[in-house]
């Protein structure tokens, strides 16, 4: 029984196709964690994330639909993403309303008006072309995972490098992130507080509606108001495990994308292993993972703590 | 300005709000082809008018209302537990847990079964709040990722013989399903006026009650709110903010769980029909959270706020009938809930700028 277990793991872990799967999951995930990790070190938590997602994925199809094309639905997602953001940001950050409410709300917003939509609008789309980038794809395991993807899975190359750029070596990003730290500090030196949050927001609704509009186009290719099904919150997980480094962000997008595909190749080969344990494993890790080093890791010290001048 | 002045000009923006809400709505109904002024009439036809809704409706304001008062309390110690969802399930597991493996029928367990729900709820609250006062992990992620561990986990102890899941002869042809409660383990349905409503209904309502007086009026809702307001100052006045913090978050996850139990025993097709099944908290804990948070934080208000949400869920199964789709409810109660943000703040930025404005002009 053990040894079945393990030769199926190692079957598993020697099959492309799981690394494939875990691709796609992971970019996902990274696409929304991303641009969650900038929000966050600007001392706002969207939980409006998975409505950004979901939204982006909409958009996409609809996208899609009107233009019959892949870029064209692109763009519509991540302006789904944005809208959405547009709404949380300056509900939460300039009216003052509390961020969980809003983004909570959104959250069961989007998914009825996606759910509303798609069955009065039935939008169609299709698959994204993949793109092999020669030499490179013909690694053994990896190559295909990794460059032989759907097109929009290349924009995380840039997205990626590019938000740790504006965050640790941007005039923006050091005054986004001392929004985050010391807002009180922050705006007596002149920055102004709530708008670095809306940008940071922004940002996120930015990559989360690619992401959204990504997954559709690589894996779905019809859109559902369940395709997203809680990804937002583990991409939420991935950036607390991640201690709010961009790369231990990253990597807990592949810890967390690695073990859901690893699930999903092992009951593809007919083994029951306890899905419940898997799938609630992202955020029993998260939890783990803040327990342990909650003290040590410090998050952002101003994280999900509104700013209003003169109330501390 | 004058308190009645105050008052109406409070009543002229949350209507104004609610209006741009229902407005949004129209136009998404319109543009996409419906026609929105039979939603409308089919929302209130399911939610009060036709026979026998206003029963169905209260039936769903309890559970909206309980999870509302526990969010209420937790609140107010200044904790921001936005879990209930999870704490709901977990209370509606531990009843049918007692139910079957420890209580028995009898019609004295279904207070016992009530009370094992609140437990349950409490246990799943508290382990945030261990992770918060122990080892300093943020109360607001702790309670939303545990919302998925307890999905996973009451989704695994329906598979479990020994733990939730019917025996072969009672569950059929269905996976993943509890036993029906026992008959006298289910709570009295009396018929009002031809509505028929658990009785929990008013227990919420007491409940209601008895919340705003004990946060109003006691020492300990006045310690709780002191926390609140500033845990540095209740510390020195001897209100611990680990006991008094660790207290309201298990507090309102006992709501929480109170919910769940009273939604398995009160019945009711669209809570599984005495049974506990996957997918069986269906956004309740969520929308009680809304209505807390809608009512600002006021035990009373929440009354009010939970019967408009439940009617929205009632009203949807009318809507289906006019050939818009019945989801476009979700839109509303969404949309509503985004406007009904925006007085609050308005108010209070206008409140602060006029203060600023006054102080300087003293201070010239």
């Amino acid at each position: 029984m053990l040894i079945d277990f393990f030769s199926a793991g190692a079957d598993v872990l020697s099959s492309e196709s799981t690394y494939i799967n875990g691709a796609l999951f992971a970019a996902l995930l990274a696409f929304a964690a991303t641009g969650e990790w900038v929000a966050e070190r600007s001392g706002t938590l969207n939980i409006s994330v998975e409505g950004m997602l979901l939204g982006g994925a909409f958009a996409g199809a609809l996208g899609y639909h009107l233009a019959e094309s892949v870029a064209v639905g692109m763009m519509f997602g991540a302006l789904g993403g944005l809208v959405i953001a547009a709404v949380q940001a300056e509900m939460s950050h300039r009216l003052t309303a509390d961020q969980f409410v809003v983004g909570l709300t959104l959250n069961i917003l989007i998914v009825g008006l996606t759910g509303f939509l798609d069955r009065e609008i039935d939008p169609k789309a299709d698959y994204a072309s993949e793109v092999e980038i020669p030499i490179l794809v013909d690694i053994p395991l990896f190559g295909e995972a990794l460059f032989g993807e759907p097109w929009p899975f290349y924009l995380l190359y840039g997205l990626v490098p590019l938000s740790w750029w504006l965050v640790y070596r941007t005039r923006w990003g050091l005054e986004l992130r001392a929004a985050g730290e010391n807002p009180q500090s922050a705006d007596v030196s002149g920055i102004d507080v709530n708008r670095r949050r809306r940008q940071s927001i922004y940002y996120a609704g930015l990559t989360s509606g690619l992401g959204g509009a990504y997954f559709l186009f690589a894996r779905l290719a019809t859109f559902d108001d369940s395709v997203i099904g809680g990804q937002g919150f583990i991409a939420i997980a991935a950036v607390i495990f991640g201690g709010w480094t961009l790369w231990g962000t990253m990597a807990g997008c592949v810890l967390f994308a690695g073990a859901l595909s690893f699930q999903l190749s092992l009951q593809g080969l007919g083994y029951e292993l306890n899905t419940e344990l898997l799938q609630a494993l992202p955020y029993l890790v998260t939890i783990g993972a803040m327990a342990l080093f909650a003290k040590r890791v410090r998050s952002p010290a101003a994280l999900a703590r509104p700013f209003i001048r003169g109330l501390k | 300005m004058n308190r009645g002045a105050r008052a109406s000009e409070w009543a002229v923006l949350y209507a104004l709000s609610s209006v741009i809400a229902l407005v949004l709505s129209s136009v998404i109904v319109e543009a996409t082809g419906g026609d929105w002024w039979p939603v409308v009439e089919a929302l209130v036809d399911g939610s009060v008018k036709a026979p026998g809704r206003w029963g169905e409706t209260l039936a769903i304001a309890a559970p909206l209302l309980l999870v509302a008062l526990g969010t209420v309390i937790s609140a107010k110690a200044g904790l921001i537990n936005i879990g209930q969802e999870g704490q709901l399930l977990m209370g509606a597991a531990f009843a049918v847990y007692f139910s079957f493996r420890i209580g028995g029928p009898g019609p004295l367990n279904v207070v016992l079964l009530l009370l094992f729900g609140a437990l349950g709820g409490a246990v799943w609250a508290s382990l945030a709040g261990v992770l918060r006062f122990w080892r300093g992990v943020p109360e607001v992620l702790s309670t939303l990722l545990l919302v998925f561990v307890a999905t996973q986990a009451v989704g695994y102890g329906l598979k479990q013989q020994w733990l939730l899941l019917a025996d072969e002869a009672s569950r059929g042809n269905r996976n993943l399903v509890s036993d029906q409660l026992a008959q006298d383990n289910r709570i009295p349905r009396p018929d009002i006026f031809g509505n028929e409503f658990p009785i929990t209904v008013y227990v919420a309502l007491a409940l209601a009650v008895a919340v705003a007086y004990v946060l109003a009026r006691t020492v300990w809702g006045f310690q709780l709110r002191m926390l609140g307001h500033n845990p540095r100052a209740a510390q020195r006045a001897g209100v611990s903010s680990t006991v008094f913090g660790a207290t309201a978050l298990a507090v309102g996850g006992a709501f929480a769980g109170l919910a769940g139990a009273a939604m398995l025993a009160g019945g009711g097709f669209s809570f599984g029909n005495y049974r506990l099944v996957p997918g069986f908290s269906d956004n309740i804990g969520w929308t009680g959270l809304l209505v807390a948070l809608l009512a600002r934080e006021r035990a009373l208000a929440a009354v009010v706020a939970a019967f408009v949400f439940a009617g929205l869920r009632t009203g949807a199964g009318f809507v289906n009938s006019t050939g818009v789709e019945s989801r476009i409810t979700d839109v509303v109660q969404g949309l509503l809930v985004l406007a009904l943000l925006v007085p609050p703040a308005v108010v209070f930025l206008r409140d602060r700028r006029r203060a600023r404005a006054a102080a300087t002009e003293r201070s010239c």
